[in-house]
């Protein structure tokens, strides 16, 4: 245990005292290159600046859960096999570059994976760490490994990391081995159950997998809309008041079911629901995507059971619904109350950031919002054009000027059935991908929100507390002893509260800066994606049209 | 105020009628033009070789209404009777830019000054092509004058080329113009009447089916082509406004600003494409339907000739059965006769080149369209594959 240990901090401090350069990796959250930005370029063997919060979330990790491996011979043995390899393959690749490191993760991790589900309960911190919030920058700086590393220090706040630990490891793990675990959603299939204004569409969520927490590879449900915002429903109360970006379902749109619900068999009801088959894909999609809410039991049983009980509360009249009004009113109200006295000003500047950007996407919506209907305004007007130029064709008296023109139709025919596809394409990639954005911005601002009212909390209990400790003072003086025990036994209490709403406040602020961080790369990464998708439909229109023109280009030739 | 000067462009511009100018006796241009308010003043440029003209190279500063002075003139005179005319130039407008131009001012508030400016920008070209259009229009109306072999040596053509005055006074004043406006309403009215009227010759029925739907389906075409070329339009506006935001965007997102430039391109691309189907197909049409009516006049011209021969010969008849003014009405019918002979003469030959030219320029114009339409798109499929290459590369 001992040798493990040391090697562990040997393993720590080579890791650390490695400059890292940015590289252009690809985008696959490989972990030295995604925070490019925070480099700092100063780093000091003996501060051991290391230069992200993932990484030391990384790296604590690594620690804590190593300690707890080396117990198990087993696994023991494992481990100090791949950490011999490691550093010996370290040691020699030490000025090379980030790839070697990666493979170095790619071994550690691959190694942890294996016992993914241990606990961390009981800590034997062969390292101390000591996390700090030192600069006004909010940035942690861990003080080096010491030699007597073999002090179980009891350090408070890191009994609370390991949750938020096991949180990055598994992130990492979905993101550098990608292939290794995965989870793909489809939703597929809407079909109308019923009929009448009790009709409802009902949608097949097909999932196929390779991780172990499931129990089939591939399955399938049937689910409606309702059971989607039952999820989304309790998601949020579990995990919002963590400080989590919860992704919004689609919206309720009273106007499309009715049409469809009626049973009008035509395009606008089609076109709903082919929208709202899309918007629940892409939820799904994104609450999967999320490391913690993946690990959900909810989000299981909603992806695994055959029958989910009927989500209720979630229709807009109903009683909960009205109450949940009421809350939201409530708290916009208290949000314009409170002033937060903001120790970073990291959190001050990234809200403005994020209603900035709310404020441009929604401008920005609009407008493709406007070019999807001008361009199918166009459709329609080239199918208009084309019918008459059809006939001017028909009219014409010279043969082959009439041939051109009615070839002429013919092509503004494939003319609009291009515009169509270009506007379909415009909206479901670039349109709703903003829509999206504009919603999930407004998560975002929940989240704070939810800080917001953490951090009031605290307050609250604090001044409680002075008042306390007051009232003692008050009786000390008044000189009455009965009276004073029951004073005492009140300021325990509060102050083991108030430590606790500081402890909450503390961890609320640090699940809410990692997942601002974590969204901030998901939405390049979803952004760049889909306008890369969006180039390469109108790429793909702009051959087309090449095509049908070339084609006519002979035909205006020959006439005579 | 906006002018323009020559530019090579301007051979693309002059894309409706086949080249005009090949005749080098009698060689027109407008090589300039001034706008004023609503006014706009062509410089009409001559180069001849013709004794009748006073020199052999001048200028002269016009406007519009002189040329539908000209155009009325020539209309009325009888000689013309068996040719078309060929048709006016419509009055140029300006309506639709400068509405726009309206409404840009009035959102300023609202747009980015970039946004602004670019759309202050798209306004200036529009305004610029609807301006190159119009010259075009008067220019090719001279041009068919002046390469026509009896309209080149009409007097009030040389007045209208030579009179270095301004030509006010000889323009319509108010009583005329109501004149005119009866006139035209009384000729609809018999025209209804006269293509009732038992038409002698094969070549001339047939011509006058063909023109009267061929006129329908052409000015249907027209309205249609320039609703669809409008929307393409306010296709490339919306990308105008989407590169906006997206420049607004672009300040912290790197990736959004590699966006900004492949769709601000794409919307210049758009613009140009709704601008030159416009220029060419529409135009086309438009052109056409003007001269299918002109074509249509002259049918008509004739068959009134034919139905004043046959009103004749039967006022000879009656004559005739009377015993009096036989030899007046002789003579009249006589006249009548050499009228419509003559008509008919010219009218054949005349609707028999239309025919060749008209089949000639729609074919210039659609291969012209059609080549720019593969131009553009494929400029902008190689700037899409640029882009996606940046984008994926970063």
């Amino acid at each position: 245990m001992v040798i493990s240990c040391n090697l562990g901090i040997v393993f720590i401090y080579f890791l650390q005292s490695k400059p890292i350069t940015p590289t252009s990796a690809p985008d696959e959250g490989d972990i030295f290159s995604e925070e490019g930005s925070y480099i700092r370029s100063d780093v000091h063997h003996a501060t051991n600046g290391l230069h992200s919060d993932e990484e030391l979330d990384l790296f604590t990790g690594i620690s804590l859960h190593r300690c707890t491996m080396t117990r198990n011979e087993w696994e023991l043995n494992c481990m100090m096999e791949n950490i011999m390899h490691s550093i010996f393959v370290f040691k020699i690749a030490w000025q090379a570059e980030t790839d070697h490191l990666k493979m170095l993760y790619h071994i550690m991790v691959k190694c942890y994976l294996s016992h993914q589900h241990t606990s961390v309960q009981s800590l034997e911190a062969t390292v101390e760490l000591t996390l700090t919030n030192t600069t006004s920058q909010g940035r942690r700086e861990i003080i080096g490994p010491t030699a007597s590393a073999c002090n179980t220090t009891h350090v408070p706040n890191s009994i609370l990391k390991p949750s938020i630990v096991t949180k990055t490891m598994e992130e990492l793990e979905e993101e550098e081995s990608g292939d290794q675990f995965e989870l793909n959603i489809a939703v597929t299939n809407p079909e109308k159950i019923g009929d009448g204004m009790n009709a409802y569409m009902s949608y097949k969520v097909s999932t196929q997998t390779t991780l172990p927490m499931f129990l089939n590879k591939t399955f399938s449900v049937r689910r409606r809309f309702s059971d989607f915002l039952g999820l989304y429903e309790k998601i949020s109360a579990k995990h919002s008041l963590l400080g989590c970006i919860i992704p919004p379902p689609p919206q309720k749109s009273v106007v499309g079911m009715t049409k469809v619900k009626v049973g009008k068999e035509d395009s606008s009801s089609a076109e709903f629901v082919e929208k709202r088959r899309a918007a629940l894909e892409r939820y799904l999609q994104r609450v999967v995507a999320h490391p913690s809410l993946l690990q959900d039991p909810d989000v299981r049983e909603f992806l695994e059971r055959d029958e989910l009980p009927r989500a209720v509360n979630t229709q807009a009249l109903s009683g909960p619904g009205l109450l949940k009004m009421i809350n939201r009113a409530s708290d916009a109200v208290n949000k314009m109350t409170i002033k937060m006295n903001e120790s970073d000003n990291w959190f001050e500047s990234k809200l403005q950031e994020v209603e900035n950007e709310e404020q441009l996407l929604r401008r920005l919506h609009a407008a493709v919002d406007s070019l999807v209907n001008h361009r199918k305004e166009l459709c329609l007007n080239t199918a208009v054009l084309r019918k008459s130029v059809a006939m001017l064709g028909s009219v014409e008296e010279n043969s082959a000027l009439s041939r051109a023109l009615s070839q002429l139709a013919e092509v503004e025919d494939k003319m609009e059935q291009l515009h169509q596809q270009q506007a379909f394409s415009d909206f479901f990639i670039l349109a709703e991908l903003l829509a999206d954005y504009v919603r999930l911005l407004g998560a975002v601002r929940c989240c704070f929100e939810q800080r917001m009212k953490v951090w009031q909390r605290l307050q609250e209990a604090q001044s409680t507390l002075q008042k306390k400790r007051e009232a003692e003072a008050k009786l000390l003086w008044a000189n009455k002893p009965e009276k004073l025990q029951q004073a005492k036994d009140d300021i325990n209490e509060w102050e083991s509260k108030v430590s606790q709403y500081e402890r909450d406040f503390e961890r609320v602020t640090c699940t809410v800066r990692k997942e601002v961080l974590r969204f901030e790369k998901e939405k390049a990464r979803d952004f760049k994606q889909h306008i890369v998708k969006y180039l390469e439909s109108l790429l793909h229109t702009q051959h087309r049209l090449v095509k049908c023109w070339e084609a006519f280009l002979p035909e205006a030739k020959a006439i005579a | 105020m906006t002018s323009i000067s020559e530019d090579s462009d301007k051979e693309k511009v002059r894309s409706v009628s086949v080249d005009l100018n090949n005749d080098a006796s009698l060689v027109i241009d407008i090589p300039d033009a001034l706008c004023e308010r609503d006014k706009v003043k062509f410089t009409i440029h001559i180069k001849t070789t013709l004794s009748s003209f006073q020199k052999s190279e001048f200028s002269v500063p016009r406007q519009h209404e002189d040329f539908i002075w000209l155009h009325d003139t020539i209309v009325e005179t009888e000689e013309y009777a068996g040719l078309i005319i060929p048709p006016a130039p419509p009055k140029p407008d300006f309506e639709g830019p400068r509405e726009k131009m309206h409404k840009l001012g009035e959102g300023e508030s609202s747009m980015t000054k970039e946004e602004y400016a670019k759309m202050k920008q798209e306004l200036e070209a529009e305004y610029l092509a609807v301006f190159k259009k119009t010259v075009q229009v008067h220019e090719v109306f001279l041009q068919r004058l002046s390469s026509h072999p009896m309209f080149r040596k009409d007097r009030n053509f040389q007045i209208f080329l030579e009179y270095d005055q301004d030509l006010t006074v000889r323009r319509k004043n108010a009583k005329e113009m109501f004149g005119g406006f009866f006139k035209n309403m009384v000729k609809s009215a018999d025209e209804v009447l006269i293509s009732g009227v038992k038409e002698v010759d094969e070549f001339f029925e047939q011509e006058k089916i063909f023109l009267l739907d061929y006129s329908s389906k052409i000015k249907d075409a027209t309205a249609k082509a320039e609703k669809m070329t409008r929307s393409h339009k306010n296709v490339a506006d919306d990308y105008n406004h989407i590169s906006g935001a997206m420049n607004s965007i672009a300040a912290d997102n790197n990736t959004a600003f590699k966006k900004t430039i492949s769709v601000c391109v794409l919307q210049k691309l758009e613009d140009r494409v709704a601008s030159d189907q416009e220029l060419k197909l529409t135009e086309l049409l438009r052109y056409y339907t003007r001269d299918i009516q002109a074509a249509k006049d002259l049918l008509y011209r004739r068959a009134r000739a034919l139905a004043d021969y046959e009103n004749s010969n039967k006022t000879l008849d009656k004559a005739r059965l009377k015993g009096k003014d036989i030899a007046q009405a002789e003579e009249n019918q006589k006249q009548c006769l050499r009228k419509f002979d003559k008509l008919s003469e010219s009218g054949k030959k005349e609707l028999t080149s239309f025919k060749a030219r008209r089949v000639v320029a729609f074919r210039k114009n659609l291969i012209e369209m059609t080549e720019l339409e593969i131009k553009h798109a494929k400029n902008s499929m190689s700037l899409l594959q640029g882009s996606i290459e940046i984008l994926n590369s970063n």
